[in-house]
């Protein structure tokens, strides 16, 4: 096997605290192992259309998925206004279907998916993980690069005629068929599913691969930062659950377009069955979006404590669950169409609630006699503790198919997953950002206005999604353009408009935030949080090939135990105390105080 | 708002149910309900104590402990107890919601069965009476207080509803009955209801259909046995008769619909 990767330079120039592993470890097989970390090749424009650098792909995608973001949320503005009038005028009915199918693709597939494990984990798992690069650094680069194209295939929708899909992002079969949705937007739809989901794969892969095997020496499985075992996880269910979604893209574009009838009762074909292809991929990919942002929280929440995460491996092992149980639960989607084995899946939904609260104690435990500081990232920890605390409450009531048929396609279950998902990818999101900014930039994101940006995001979130709740329990479905003024529902929804305008105001703090940042730069430092996981122990902005040296690695925390070596963790069953002597011959370094 | 009784249920904004099975439904979420709000309420009060209580005082560094095995134990072992209380309740009130008397039956229990056959298209609804031979049908604004076709039931009876879909997926929502289910294309599904209360309750399509989705309203309206005869009476003697698809029951037919893949209405201006 060859790679195209440097191998990591474990062997300082200078200072005593570096090791120097015998042979590299399992990064040996590099065949240019001794040249210049000096980083080649263009600069400007052409390093970021060229470069393989995760570092780099890392920044361009978060900065794609941010503008599509916006993007979303300007639909959601349009949405949010249209209903605050019970006869909403704003838009005409079929631009309100493209507007909520577009806001719901455009935030779940190219947003929240790609923020996350596009954006932040390409950048932050081979630094936490102590690797140079990626396993597979052009598959890197063609991820984004698929991920670009189907992002702009999936937009273009709204230039051809009879405009964007309008089916929803679920697609649901005959509605997307060609008679009902005859227009090339929904073609457009699934051909952006088909690249960005091959993205997503390209991904998984790669994070899987760089986590399995470019882990600096001395970082054994139970030592990998708690972000990048939610990664590894994530990357295995993006294994399991796109392809599936490929599957049926293909299967309904034949539908469309090669007169087969998979989806169609007239040639014998059988509609729910996009459903259960579509939720199979579909429940795995909730937590495909959710488990990344569970691992920034756990990042954040000990790293602003001072302590370390409560319990690391009852945490491994309560994602790991997570993972196996959302493989079993999408028909929990699909209560209400009476063709599915109700008990089981309802057993399996409530089940899921264990190991979130096992994450949710950890939490709280990490917090736990610690010394919490509040600056902008724990901030919008704590309002992704509130907010799904919220939306997981409510989640379990769904798990009963009893109360689900009595708010199936309400507005009671848009709230709940608004609360789960903007909980997680947006405050959680966003705490994250703010939290690696200055790793990836050098340079701090200003904090009072980080917290006045928490503050709106954090009023307007209740404000928008409490009403919704309340409107949904007295009876309004989701995706309707207007309804009756006798229904009696429109001050909870102008309320709930008013909150959406709100958050929109947060992130035009936000902006202003970035631009502040770019305008009057404030040094990071390396380490500005007194982060404790590998990433803080090297530069910010990281070099080239991430490290040039690497502090003896003895536990998740090894930033931490660096700087800090009297308060190394109390207890790790056995990886940290006493120390593990079966480590391949390694030089332990004369840690003598806090460098870096 | 609806209904007297059931005091020890607080309602949290659903409604408590015009139907025993709706009844059912409600007690259920209202229990699940008490239940979050005091687990939920715990957790939430928990954190915002550990906000407050270990607030940054000093620069020292804390204790650094952690893993604590029959804590961890705990913490596993509760939520599994609590969640499996939760199952049992689901699936004692799931049965009851979902319990049917055999399809075709005209009697349950020495009560009389009246069988609707609902068929949702784009964007209406149909509603027939097989065993009295009438039936209604109508878009979604067309209908009695514009609010879309009028589906009469009696009170009393076990009303049988045999639902399926002309076209797309439909979705057969009644707030104040705590229920919905899809109208599948192909599939037919069938359930039970036994109306206790009379009154007109709003129904809506909730399932995204199409252009006039928002449009797609219905209402059950719940009159006494004697009532339901002379409705049932006085439709048959204006002439009203079932509904085949694409025939009127009365002069005027649900526009714009036909066995043909339904042409959509023309984008309002």
């Amino acid at each position: 096997m060859t790679t195209t990767i440097d191998p990591p330079e474990l062997v300082g120039a200078d200072g005593p605290e570096e090791i120097q592993p015998e042979g590299g470890a399992d990064h040996g097989h590099g065949h240019d192992a001794h040249h210049e970390h000096a980083e080649h090749g263009p600069s400007g424009i052409l390093k970021w259309l060229t470069s393989t650098d995760h570092k780099v792909i890392g920044k361009s995608y978060m900065i794609t998925s941010l503008v599509l973001f916006f993007i979303a949320g300007i639909m959601a503005l349009v949405i949010r206004t249209q209903l605050a009038d019970p006869n909403g005028s704003l838009v005409s009915f079929q631009t309100y279907n493209e507007l909520f199918t577009m806001h719901g693709s455009l935030m779940l597939y190219l947003f929240a998916g790609p923020f996350a494990f596009g954006g932040l984990a390409n950048y932050v798992v081979p630094l936490q993980v102590g690797a140079p690069d990626m396993a597979y650094p052009r598959l890197n680069a063609l991820s984004y690069w698929l991920y670009l194209s189907g992002s702009c295939v999936m937009m273009a929708g709204f230039l051809v005629a009879g405009g964007a899909a309008s089916y929803g992002w679920v697609a649901y079969a005959p509605l997307s068929d060609a008679i009902n949705s005859p227009g090339a937007g929904a073609d457009l739809w699934l051909m952006a599913l088909g690249l960005t989901g091959f993205s997503a794969i390209f991904t998984g892969v790669n994070l899987i691969a760089t986590i399995f095997y470019l882990r600096a020496p001395g970082m054994t499985m139970f030592r990998v930062p708690i972000f990048s075992w939610e990664m590894l996880v994530t990357g295995v269910l993006i294994l399991i659950a796109f392809p599936v979604l490929f599957a049926a893209v293909v299967l309904l574009f034949c539908d469309r377009h090669f007169g087969t009838h998979i989806f169609t009762v007239q040639g014998g074909g059988v509609p729910v069955l996009w459903q259960n292809l579509f939720w199979f991929f579909g429940h795995p990919e909730v937590y495909i979006l959710a488990l990344p942002y569970f691992g920034i929280v756990a990042e954040i929440i000990p790293t602003f404590s001072r302590k370390p995460l409560f319990g690391y491996k009852g945490m491994v092992f309560a994602t790991m669950a997570i993972a196996a149980l959302s493989t079993g639960v999408w028909a929990h989607h699909m209560f209400t169409t009476g063709v599915v084995l109700l008990p089981f899946f309802s057993l399996l939904s409530y089940l899921i609630a264990v190991p979130t609260g096992i994450k949710f104690f950890n939490w709280i435990g990490s917090m736990w006699g610690g010394q919490l500081s509040f600056q902008t990232p724990m901030l919008f920890c704590i309002g992704f503790l509130l907010a799904f605390l919220m939306g997981g409450v409510t989640g379990v009531l769904l798990a009963s198919p009893p109360v689900d048929f009595m708010t199936h396609d309400t507005y009671f279950v848009v709230a709940h997953f608004h609360q789960v998902l903007m909980g997680t990818a947006v405050f959680a999101g966003f705490a994250g950002f703010y939290f690696w900014y200055p790793k990836m930039f050098g340079r701090m994101l200003n904090d009072k206005l980080g917290k006045l940006h928490f503050w709106l995001l954090f009023i307007g979130f209740w404000v928008t999604f409490m009403p919704q709740y309340i409107v949904g329990l007295d009876g309004m479905p989701r995706r309707i353009a207007s309804y009756l003024a006798s229904n009696g529902w429109t001050s909870l929804n102008v309320i709930s408009t008013v909150g959406a305008w709100i958050i929109a105001s947060s992130f035009l703090v936000f902006l202003v935030n970035l631009v502040h940042s770019y305008m009057k730069p404030v040094a990071a430092g390396d380490n500005p949080w007194d982060g404790q996981s590998l990433e803080w122990f090297t530069s910010s902005p990281p070099p080239h090939h991430n490290y040039t040296h690497l502090p003896p690695i003895r536990s998740e925390r090894a930033a931490w135990d660096y700087n800090h070596p009297e308060h190394r963790s109390e207890h790790k069953f056995g990886t940290m105390v006493p120390p593990d002597h079966s480590e391949p011959a390694m030089a332990e370094a004369t840690t003598s105080g806090g460098a870096s | 708002m609806l209904l007297t009784g059931c005091n020890a249920y607080p309602s949290y904004g659903a409604s408590k149910g015009v139907t025993s099975q709706g009844q059912d439904t409600f007690k259920l979420w209202s229990g699940m309900m008490t239940t979050g709000i005091i687990i939920g309420g715990a957790v939430g009060l928990v954190i915002l104590y550990a906000i407050f209580r270990y607030r940054r005082r000093s620069d020292a560094i804390p204790r650094q402990f952690n893993e604590n095995f029959w804590l961890e134990i705990l913490y596993t072992g509760i939520p599994i107890v609590i969640v499996g209380v939760l199952f049992y309740f689901t699936v004692l009130t799931e049965n009851n919601v979902d319990a049917t008397v055999p399809v075709g039956a005209t009697t349950s229990a020495g009560k009389p069965v009246v069988d609707v056959n609902v068929t949702a298209f784009q964007w209406g609804w149909i509603f027939n009476y097989p065993h009295q031979g009438i039936g209604v049908a109508g878009e979604g604004l067309a209908g009695p207080g514009n609010h879309g076709p009028q589906m009469v039931v009696p009170t009393g009876s076990t009303i049988q509803i045999t639902l399926t879909s002309n076209d797309v997926i439909h979705g057969f929502y009644l707030r104040d009955f705590n229920f919905s289910r899809y109208a599948l294309p192909g599939v037919t599904n069938y359930f039970d209801f036994n109306v206790t209360h009379t009154g007109t309750y709003n129904g809506q399509c909730t399932q995204i259909c199409g252009l006039y989705h928002s449009e797609m309203l219905f209402t059950v309206k719940a009159v006494t046995p004697a009532q339901f005869q002379a409705w049932v009476s006085s439709e048959k003697a204006k002439g009203v008769h079932l509904i085949r698809f694409g025939t009127p029951s009365t002069s005027k037919a649900p526009a714009g619909t036909s066995n043909q893949p339904s042409i959509p209405n023309p984008p309002k201006a």
